[in-house]
């Protein structure tokens, strides 16, 4: 089994459709072969190998503009995405408002394993507080469930993925179980600065966690750990654990990567899936639909051939949908299942943005060193003010982490461009000396906050629009709460008090949380719109994202999650996908699928 | 060159330049109309390929505009001890690939740059009777003194400025990509390693750190 065309999938039978290969689709996938279920997967976009498209290695200066990004590129030129960004040609969407702080934008990748091929592979757990909101401080909604069900799936997914950090054991910020975590990378100079000073302002910093070997995994102990009492899946991802290499600390991993140190669906997930025998894949195939059965169940889906244009019918024992939270949402609005409650398109959430720079005199002029590291992430800010929040003392609820980065980074079209506003204007031998005066003495912060489910944000279907496969397409409504832009203005002050606290400079003072808050959906962390809950009215799914009017139809993507806290949403994804696999194989044995 | 060619490039000027009135010189022969439907590199470029400027778009600039262009890049960016100049490291072909792309923000750099290359050609020869590339290096800066400060450039110079500003990032950017700009500027990175030890112990020092 391996990859076939949309004709020959119509041939066969399996036991599981997975309609997605990314984070969600990846991790369903492997857990369900390595199990022994047949699963036929879906995705919408082209195949993708990352052993021989990856540009290694190449600099910018090897790039159409020097790698700067463009509308066709987003992310620069050599990013990892195909076909993909915030429109997809042939694939429009829509906003109810004009107003832009009112507009919602939808990144999409079309390829096989989707946006993991390029994310930023940082891997934070959500904690106690975050599976609870709604019972901390009233807001938004508790999970169906405590950190305590999925943080053996998180240990799991660690131990597979392969995730850098350290057990820091500070509040609502979980430790691994010991023997999980990979050695975190050493500090860079502007890691540790920071660090210095923003102690002084009792903020913390501490080694971050991101999918990025920085040794190789242990073919050894992890895969009994993983799959215990299970010979073949073990031996399986023994030897696929032995292909991947560790980081040789060079060449930005939003590229992808072709020794396979960091995770990508299609690096980790999906080679030793395909190794069991049990795995079909189908690529350019846009799921439209899922068919129902006379009796209520799901059939299977309708998919159409990107390529030929012809429409497809498979069938399965079960369906899951992975095709990322709001593709997933629309696959179940065009057909009309597993809505009794209203709520599919509710709810969805994206994460509060903001960042300032600033030039830090102390680090002009280092002496010459290597700073590429695992190219981000080496320490971060944990959210720290738990208690003054919950005390009322901030304004807003929820919190958010600090990314910040700094140092010697690959030149780009941003090296010493814009330096105006440090010395006036120069040129000549002048320019050239300030060029290197302050390369590497730039950082930048940036804040990831929790946002709070509104009743003001969902998707719906256009009542006209559709793409070019003739799919009825969304319009997003969109309004951040006073939570969020209150969050953005303190992100703003504090960034600047910790860049003060450097003795650096800015080159603006901080702005209002209205102006600084990223419009909904460019920060692409977008969850939400078929929420999980213990209550089939108010709630899409279970705990186990099962549909409460679909038994056999799953959702194992961002789209269950009842709160998009800090964390960033992939790890929790994996490790809900996870769960939700095993809870379906032990359904499928008790033959109640 | 033909006289078919010239009035292109005649209207291709003209019409990227609405602001040239304000110059108060009539534009020639700078570069070449740059089709409104041309394709990009598309959102599947094949990534391990080589590339190079003119591969996915034609580039567009004379072959007049293209020595000066050189004179601006190197007047910013000039050969020093530490490295060459700009224009002979392929800024100039760069440059020229990006004014010429069929990109947004590249087309809004390509309505400041045309336009200022013509104001620069025609205040060298208000000043000194030359075309900017024929100037000596004393008396380009005497251009350049008064338009390399945008906040503080006299009002008459100020559109000047700023096409400065723009054209002095994208030689940077230019530049300091290439094998050679990226060893001047002191980058060491983007070479696999066994290990990543972290700063060495000087570096620390300076920054106060040990």
């Amino acid at each position: 089994m391996a990859f076939i065309s949309a004709a020959d999938a119509d041939k066969n039978s399996y036991d599981v459709i997975v309609v997605g290969s990314g984070a969600a689709g990846g991790q369903t996938a492997y857990t369900l072969t390595m199990d022994g279920a047949k699963v036929l997967m879906l995705e919408a976009g082209r195949n993708y190998q990352p052993a021989t498209e990856t540009p290694m290695l190449q600099a910018n200066g090897e790039a159409p503009l020097r790698g700067a990004g463009t509308p066709e590129k987003p992310f620069g030129f050599w990013d990892a995405t195909v076909d993909g960004g915030w429109q997809v040609p042939g694939e429009p969407y829509s906003s109810a408002s004009d107003d832009p702080a009112r507009q919602f934008v939808w990144w999409r990748a079309r390829m096989l394993g989707g946006r993991t091929n390029h994310w930023g592979r940082i891997s934070l757990r959500n904690g106690q507080y975050d599976f609870k909101p709604h019972s901390r401080d009233g807001l938004g909604f508790d999970w169906p469930m405590d950190y305590a069900d999925l943080a053996p799936y998180y240990d799991k997914v660690e131990m597979l993925i392969g995730v850098y950090g350290a057990n820091d054991g500070l509040e609502n910020t979980p430790n691994s179980s010991p023997g999980v975590l990979l050695p975190p990378p050493k500090p860079r100079v502007s890691d540790l600065l920071t660090r210095q000073r923003a102690a002084k302002l009792n903020i913390p910093v501490i080694p971050g966690h991101r999918a990025v070997l920085t040794q190789r995994l242990d073919h050894v102990r992890l895969p009994k750990l993983l799959h215990p009492g299970n010979a073949k899946a073990q031996k399986i991802l023994a030897a696929d654990m032995q292909k991947r290499a560790a980081c040789f600390f060079a060449t930005p991993c939003g590229r992808g990567c072709s020794i396979r140190a960091n995770y990508q669906s299609t690096t980790v997930h999906l080679p030793p899936a395909l190794d069991t025998g049990n795995l079909d894949i189908v690529t350019d195939a846009m799921v439209r639909a899922v068919t129902k059965r006379p009796d209520g169940r799901a059939e299977g889906v309708i998919f159409i051939d990107r390529k030929t244009g012809a429409e497809h019918r498979v069938k399965a024992r079960v369906v899951v949908l992975a095709a990322s939270a709001l593709e997933s949402v629309r696959i179940m609005l065009n057909s009309g299942v597993a809505n009794s409650s209203g709520k599919v398109g509710k709810y969805i959430m994206d994460t509060v943005g903001a960042g300032i720079g600033g030039q830090i005199p102390l680090l002009e002029d280092m002496p010459l060193h290597n700073e590429d590291g695992v190219d981000g992430f080496h320490l971060y800010t944990p959210w720290w003010l738990y208690k003054e929040q919950l005390a009322g003392k901030l304004g807003f609820a929820r919190g958010y982490h600090i990314e910040f980065g700094g140092g010697r980074s690959m030149p780009s079209m941003g090296t010493a461009a814009g330096m105006e506003w440090l010395n006036g204007g120069t040129y000549g031998r002048k320019f050239k000396e300030e060029a290197r005066r302050y390369f590497g003495s730039f950082m930048y912060f940036s804040g990831r906050g929790e946002m709070i489910p509104n009743d003001d944000c969902y998707a719906e279907l256009h009542p006209t629009q559709k793409d070019k496969f003739g799919i009825p397409t969304l319009n997003f409504h969109w309004k951040w709460s006073k939570h969020e832009i209150g969050q953005a203005a303190h992100m703003q002050t504090t960034f600047a008090e910790i860049i003060d606290a450097m003795g650096g400079r800015m080159p603006s003072p901080p702005q209002p949380g209205e102006k600084a808050i990223k419009q909904g959906g460019i920060i692409i962390h977008e969850v939400g719109g078929a929420m999980m809950g213990n209550d089939p009215a108010k709630s899409v799914t279970n705990s186990f994202g099962q549909s409460w009017d679909m038994k056999n139809l799953f959702i194992t993507d961002g789209a269950t999650l009842c709160s998009n806290a800090d964390k960033n949403p992939t790890l929790t994804i994996m490790a809900l996908a996870w769960r939700a696999s095993e809870h379906m194989l032990g359904l499928m044995k008790k033959k109640e699928l | 060159m033909d006289r078919r060619t010239t009035i292109k490039w005649m209207f291709a000027a003209a019409a990227a330049m609405p602001s040239l009135k304000t110059f108060g010189y009539t534009p020639a022969k700078l570069a070449l109309d740059v089709a409104p439907n041309l394709p990009g590199y598309g959102t599947d470029p094949d990534l391990v390929k080589e590339w190079k400027p003119g591969g996915p778009w034609p580039l567009t600039l004379s072959a007049p505009a293209r020595a000066l262009v050189a004179a601006l890049c190197d007047l910013i960016i000039p050969a020093d001890d530490v490295s060459p100049a700009a224009s002979s490291v392929g800024v100039v072909d760069f440059i020229d690939e990006w004014i010429s792309a069929p990109y947004p923000e590249q087309r809004a750099d390509r309505q400041i740059v045309l336009p200022g290359l013509v104001w620069i050609d025609a205040e060298a020869d208000k000043r000194f009777g030359k075309q900017f590339a024929e100037l000596n290096d004393a008396q380009r800066s005497a251009i350049a003194d008064d338009i390399c400060q945008p906040a503080h450039a006299a009002p008459q110079f100020q559109t000047a400025a700023n096409f400065f500003a723009t054209f002095r990032d994208l030689t940077a950017g230019g530049f300091y990509t290439t094998p050679v700009g990226m060893k001047d500027i002191g980058y060491t990175g983007n070479v696999p390693l066994e290990r990543f030890d972290g700063p060495p112990l000087e570096a620390l020092k300076k920054a106060g750190l040990a």
